[in-house]
C-alpha cells in the first residue's frame, strides 16, 4: 500500500531508450556546458586574485555582511523553488503558484543587492576598467547575474502558467527543468561567494605596489 | 489533447508546404538539416581554399610581393578560422544530422526545431565573421588570435572584433547541436540497442558531441574577455592593468586541445564504417575503437600546453604535458591498429569509399607521428613556429579529417540522394588530392626543419627554400584540381544518374535497412535490433556464430528475428517534442515545420551585429530574440488536427 503510495508520485517512465525524459537530460547536460563556462571564469578570477596595481582592492571594498545576506535570500529561493515544485506536482494550484513567486520575488530581491553592490562600487571608484580585480570581479559577477535573470523571468512565466493552470501535476516536468537550472545558479552563487567574498575578503595591494612595501 | 496551454499570436501561418524557399527555412528535417550544413560549409570549403591557394601563390618564389604582409595575415587568419569552424566542425554535423537517426533507428533527433536553431546560427556565424572582408579589415591575429597580440593595443582595426563575436555565435550553434545529439543517442535508440550495439560512427558523434559541449564554453569565455578588452577597455589580457599575456594561450588550448579531437573523431567514425563495410568483416575490437575514443576525449583535456612548450612554463610543466602528449598517442595507435586488423584477412573492395579510408589510416598515420616528435620540449623547441608545425596538423586535419569526410561523402551519397557518385571521376578525384595533398605539405616538413617560419609572407633568396615552396605550391593546385574534379563529379552524376538502391554497398547498420533516399519519416517501421551489425547479422544469419561465440552478446532467443512482434509499430520512439502525440494510434507523426528557429537566430545574429556597431543595434535585436523565444515555446510540436 505504502509502496503503492510512493511509486504513484514518481513520474512515469519515459518511453526513451534510458528511461529518462530527453529534456531533462538535455538540461542535465546543458548544466555541464555551464561548469566549464563558469569553470573557467572562476578560474581566471583565481589566477588573476592579488594581481591588481592600483586600487580599490577587495579588502577595501566588499561588503561580506551585506553580501551575506543577499546570499542567504538566494539560498532560501532554493528552499522555495523545492516547495513549488513540491506542491504544482501535488496539484495545490495556489500554495504552488505562491512559492514560485516568492523564488520570483527572492531572486528579484538578490538581483537589486546585486545592483546595490555595482552602483557602490562604482561610487568608490571600481570598475571594470579600474584593475584586475575589477575586470574579474564585475564579469564574473555579472554572467552569474545574468543566468539570476533569465531564471527570475523563466520563473515568473512558471507562476504565471500554474496561475492560469497550464502547469499542472501532469507537466510539473516544465517546472522541475527550470528548478535544475535555478538551483544550479544557486551552487554556482556559492562558489562565487567562497572564492571572491570570503577568500579574497582580506586581500590588499599586492607585494611591492602600494604603501606595504616588504623586504 | 485537450489540455490548457499558453498560445502565441502567429505572424505568419506556420509553414506547411514539402517544397519551395518556406520549406527550407521552416524545415525540421534532420535529412534537410544535414543537406543545408553540406552545402553551406562545402561554400566556406571553397572560400577557405581560395585563401590558400592565394598564399601558396604568394609564397611560390622568394621575396614575391603578390600579397602584402597585411593581406597575408588575414589570409591566413581567415583560412585556419574557417577551415576549422566553417568547414571540418559543420561538415561532420551534416553527417551527424544525416546519419545519426538514421544509424540509431529513430525518426528524427530528439530536439529537430533546435536542430534547425543549430543550422540557422552556424549560417549567421559565418556570415559575420566573412562579413570582415567587406570592411576591408579581416581578422589578422591567427585562427588561436592570440592575446594581448590580438588586444585593442596591438590591433586597433574591427577585424578581430569581427572574429570574436562570430566565433562566439558559432559557439552558440555547436553547443545546441551537441545537447541534441548527445539526448539524441542516448535516448532515441531503437529497441534492443543497447549503447555497445550502436554503429561506431554513432559512438564517434556521442563523444565528440561531448566534447563539444564541454570545451565550446571555454572557447565562449575566452571571446568574452577578448571582447570585453576590446570594446569595453577591461584588462583580462592587459599586462598594464595587471592582466597576464600567457592567459590567453592556456584558455583557448584548454578549449583548442579538445577542439583538435572535436575535428578528427568524426572521421575517425566514418572510416570505421567504411573498412568493415569494404572489408566485409566486423570492425575489428569494437570495444577497444569506443573506449580508446573515449580515452582520447578524456587525455585531450590534459594536454593542453604542448601548444605552449616555449612559453616558459617550467620544466616541471613541460614534462608533465610531454608526458600527456606521448600517454595520447597510445589510444590513437590503438585505432590505427583496429583498423588494420579490420583489413586483415577482408575480402576487400576498392572503390573510392575505401581508398579515401585507407588513405587516412597512412596521412594520419604521418601526422600522428610527427605530433608525438613535437610532444618532447626539446625538439618542439626547434619546431614552434616553423612550417614543420604547419606540416603536421594539415597531414592530421586535410590527410586526416578531410579525406575521411570525403570517404564518407562517396560512401553515404548513395544513401543521401539515391543514385551513386560516378566511380571513374571518384577515383580521379582520390588520386589527385592525395597526390597532390603530399606535394603541397611534406616538403614543408623539411622546410620547417631547415627553420622556415610560418605565418611570415615571404622569404628571403638565398635561404634554399624556393623549389620546395614552388613544389608545395604546385601541389596545393593539384589538391585544388581534385576537388573541382569532385565539383564535376557532383553535377555529372546528378545528369547521368547511376541508381543505387537501398543497400548498394552490401552495408552493415540500419541506415541501408531503408530506402535511398530516405522517406520524411526515415524508417516504414522502426527495426528491432538484436546484434552489433544488426543489418548485416540479419541478411547473413549464417554468419552469425562465426562472430558471436557466447550468448552474452545476443539477446534472449524468443525476441529473435521477428518482426511481427508488437513492439515494432511505428509510434515515434519518444522524442522529446513528440512526447504526448502517439497515445494510442500508430499513424506516424513527425514534428511541423517552425520558422521560429530562423527568427531567433536571425536575433542573435543582429545582437552579434550590434557588438561590432553599436549598442542600438543589440536593442534591435533582441525583440526577434524574444519572438522566437516565446513563439517557439508555446508553439505545439504539431498544429492540432
Amino acid at each position: 500500500m505504502t509502496q503503492a503510495a510512493a511509486t504513484e508520485h514518481h513520474a512515469p517512465v519515459e518511453n526513451t531508450s534510458t528511461g529518462l525524459n530527453s529534456r531533462k537530460l538535455m538540461m542535465w547536460a546543458f548544466l555541464g556546458s555551464d561548469v566549464m563556462f563558469f569553470g573557467a571564469f572562476i578560474a581566471t578570477y583565481l589566477v588573476y586574485r592579488g594581481k591588481s596595481l592600483v586600487g580599490p582592492y577587495p579588502s577595501e571594498i566588499l561588503d561580506i555582511p551585506i553580501t551575506s545576506v543577499s546570499t542567504f535570500v538566494l539560498l532560501m529561493s532554493s528552499l522555495a523553488m523545492v516547495l513549488g515544485l513540491h506542491y504544482v506536482k501535488e496539484g495545490q494550484k495556489n500554495k504552488g503558484t505562491i512559492w514560485i513567486l516568492i523564488v520570483v520575488v527572492l531572486g528579484a530581491v538578490f538581483m537589486g543587492f546585486q545592483f546595490f553592490e555595482f552602483k557602490t562600487f562604482a561610487h568608490e571608484g571600481l570598475t571594470p576598467r579600474t584593475n584586475i580585480f575589477g575586470t574579474t570581479f564585475f564579469i564574473l559577477t555579472g554572467i552569474h547575474g545574468a543566468h539570476v535573470t533569465i531564471g527570475v523571468i523563466w520563473m515568473a512565466i512558471l507562476a504565471y502558467g500554474s496561475h492560469k493552470g497550464t502547469l499542472r501535476s501532469d507537466n510539473s516536468l516544465d517546472l522541475e527543468i527550470a528548478g535544475l537550472y535555478w538551483h544550479f545558479v544557486d551552487i554556482v552563487w556559492i562558489v562565487i561567494f567562497t572564492v571572491i567574498y570570503l577568500i579574497s575578503a582580506t586581500d590588499g595591494p599586492p607585494l611591492g605596489v602600494g604603501p606595504t612595501i616588504v623586504h | 489533447m485537450t489540455t490548457k496551454s499558453l498560445t502565441f499570436p502567429q505572424a505568419f501561418p506556420r509553414p506547411k508546404s514539402s517544397s519551395g524557399i518556406w520549406s527550407w527555412l521552416g524545415t525540421v528535417d534532420h535529412k534537410r538539416i544535414g543537406t543545408m550544413y553540406g552545402i553551406v560549409s562545402f561554400i566556406w570549403f571553397i572560400v577557405g581554399g581560395i585563401e590558400a591557394m592565394l598564399m601558396r601563390l604568394q609564397l611560390s618564389s622568394a621575396e614575391n610581393d603578390l600579397i602584402g604582409p597585411e593581406a597575408y595575415n588575414q589570409l591566413f587568419t581567415m583560412h585556419g578560422t574557417t577551415m576549422v569552424f566553417l568547414v571540418i566542425m559543420p561538415l561532420s554535423a551534416a553527417f551527424f544530422n544525416w546519419l545519426i537517426p538514421l544509424q540509431i533507428g529513430a525518426r528524427d533527433v530528439a530536439f529537430p526545431r533546435l536542430n534547425a536553431l543549430s543550422f540557422w546560427i552556424f549560417l549567421f556565424g559565418g556570415l559575420i565573421i566573412n562579413a570582415s572582408w567587406i570592411t576591408g579589415n579581416a581578422p589578422n591575429g591567427g585562427w588561436f588570435g592570440y592575446a594581448p597580440n590580438s588586444g585593442a593595443t596591438f590591433n586597433p582595426g574591427m577585424g578581430m572584433t569581427y572574429w570574436v563575436v562570430g566565433l562566439n555565435v558559432l559557439g552558440v550553434a555547436s553547443i545546441a547541436a551537441g545537447l541534441n545529439f548527445i539526448v539524441t543517442i542516448l535516448n532515441m535508440r531503437a529497441p534492443g540497442m543497447s549503447m555497445f550495439k550502436v554503429p561506431i560512427f554513432t559512438w564517434m558523434t556521442l563523444i565528440t558531441s561531448v566534447l563539444i559541449v564541454l570545451a565550446m564554453p571555454i572557447l565562449a569565455v575566452a571571446g568574452i574577455m577578448l571582447m570585453t578588452d576590446r570594446v569595453y577597455g577591461t584588462h583580462f589580457f592587459n599586462s598594464l592593468g595587471g592582466g597576464d599575456p600567457v592567459m590567453w594561450q592556456h584558455i583557448f588550448w584548454l578549449f583548442g586541445h579538445p577542439e583538435v579531437y572535436i575535428l578528427i573523431l568524426p572521421a575517425m567514425g566514418i572510416v570505421s564504417e567504411v573498412l568493415p563495410t569494404f572489408a566485409r568483416k566486423p570492425l575489428f575490437g569494437y570495444p577497444f575503437v569506443v573506449f580508446a575514443g573515449a580515452a582520447i576525449a578524456f587525455m585531450g583535456w590534459f594536454v593542453w600546453s604542448h601548444h605552449m612548450f616555449t612559453v616558459g612554463l617550467g620544466p616541471a610543466a613541460n614534462t608533465a604535458f610531454s608526458i600527456s602528449t606521448m600517454l595520447i598517442a597510445v589510444p590513437t595507435g590503438v585505432k590505427i591498429f583496429n583498423w588494420l586488423g579490420t583489413l586483415w584477412g577482408g575480402n576487400i573492395r576498392l572503390n573510392t569509399p575505401m581508398l579515401f579510408s585507407i588513405s587516412f589510416i597512412a596521412m594520419f598515420t604521418i601526422g600522428g607521428l610527427s605530433g608525438v616528435i613535437h610532444a618532447s620540449p626539446p625538439t618542439d623547441a626547434q619546431q614552434q613556429d616553423t612550417y614543420f608545425v604547419v606540416a603536421h596538423f594539415h597531414y592530421v586535419l586535410v590527410g586526416g579529417a578531410l579525406l575521411g569526410i570525403f570517404s564518407g561523402i562517396y560512401f553515404w551519397w548513395p544513401k543521401f540522394t539515391g543514385y551513386f557518385l560516378n566511380e571513374k571521376l571518384g577515383i580521379a578525384n582520390w588520386a589527385l588530392m592525395l597526390i597532390g595533398f603530399n606535394l603541397q605539405f611534406a616538403p614543408m616538413h623539411w622546410l620547417g626543419m631547415d627553420g622556415m617560419p610560418r605565418r611570415i609572407y615571404t622569404y628571403a633568396e638565398n635561404m634554399g627554400w624556393e623549389s620546395s615552396n614552388l613544389a608545395s605550391t604546385i601541389g596545393g593546385f593539384i589538391l585544388a584540381l581534385g576537388i573541382l574534379v569532385f565539383i564535376i563529379n557532383v553535377f555529372y552524376s546528378k545528369m547521368n544518374k547511376v541508381i543505387a538502391g537501398n543497400d548498394p554497398w552490401d552495408g552493415r547498420t540500419l541506415e541501408w535497412a531503408t530506402s535511398s533516399p530516405p522517406p520524411v519519416h526515415d524508417f516504414d517501421e522502426i527495426p528491432q535490433v538484436q546484434y552489433r551489425d544488426d543489418f548485416w547479422f540479419k541478411k547473413y544469419p549464417e554468419t552469425i556464430s562465426e562472430y558471436y561465440h557466447d550468448e552474452h552478446d545476443l539477446v534472449p532467443k524468443g525476441a529473435l528475428l521477428d518482426d511481427e512482434t508488437e513492439e515494432a509499430s511505428p509510434v515515434v520512439s519518444g522524442g522529446a517534442e513528440g512526447h504526448g502525440d502517439d497515445h494510442g494510434h500508430s499513424a506516424i507523426h513527425l514534428p511541423d515545420m517552425s520558422y521560429y528557429p530562423f527568427i531567433l537566430s536571425f536575433g542573435v545574429a543582429i545582437i552579434g551585429a550590434g557588438f561590432l556597431t553599436n549598442t542600438y543595434v543589440i536593442g534591435a535585436g533582441v525583440p526577434f530574440l524574444l519572438w522566437g523565444l516565446f513563439g517557439w515555446s508555446m508553439e505545439p510540436v504539431n498544429d492540432p488536427e
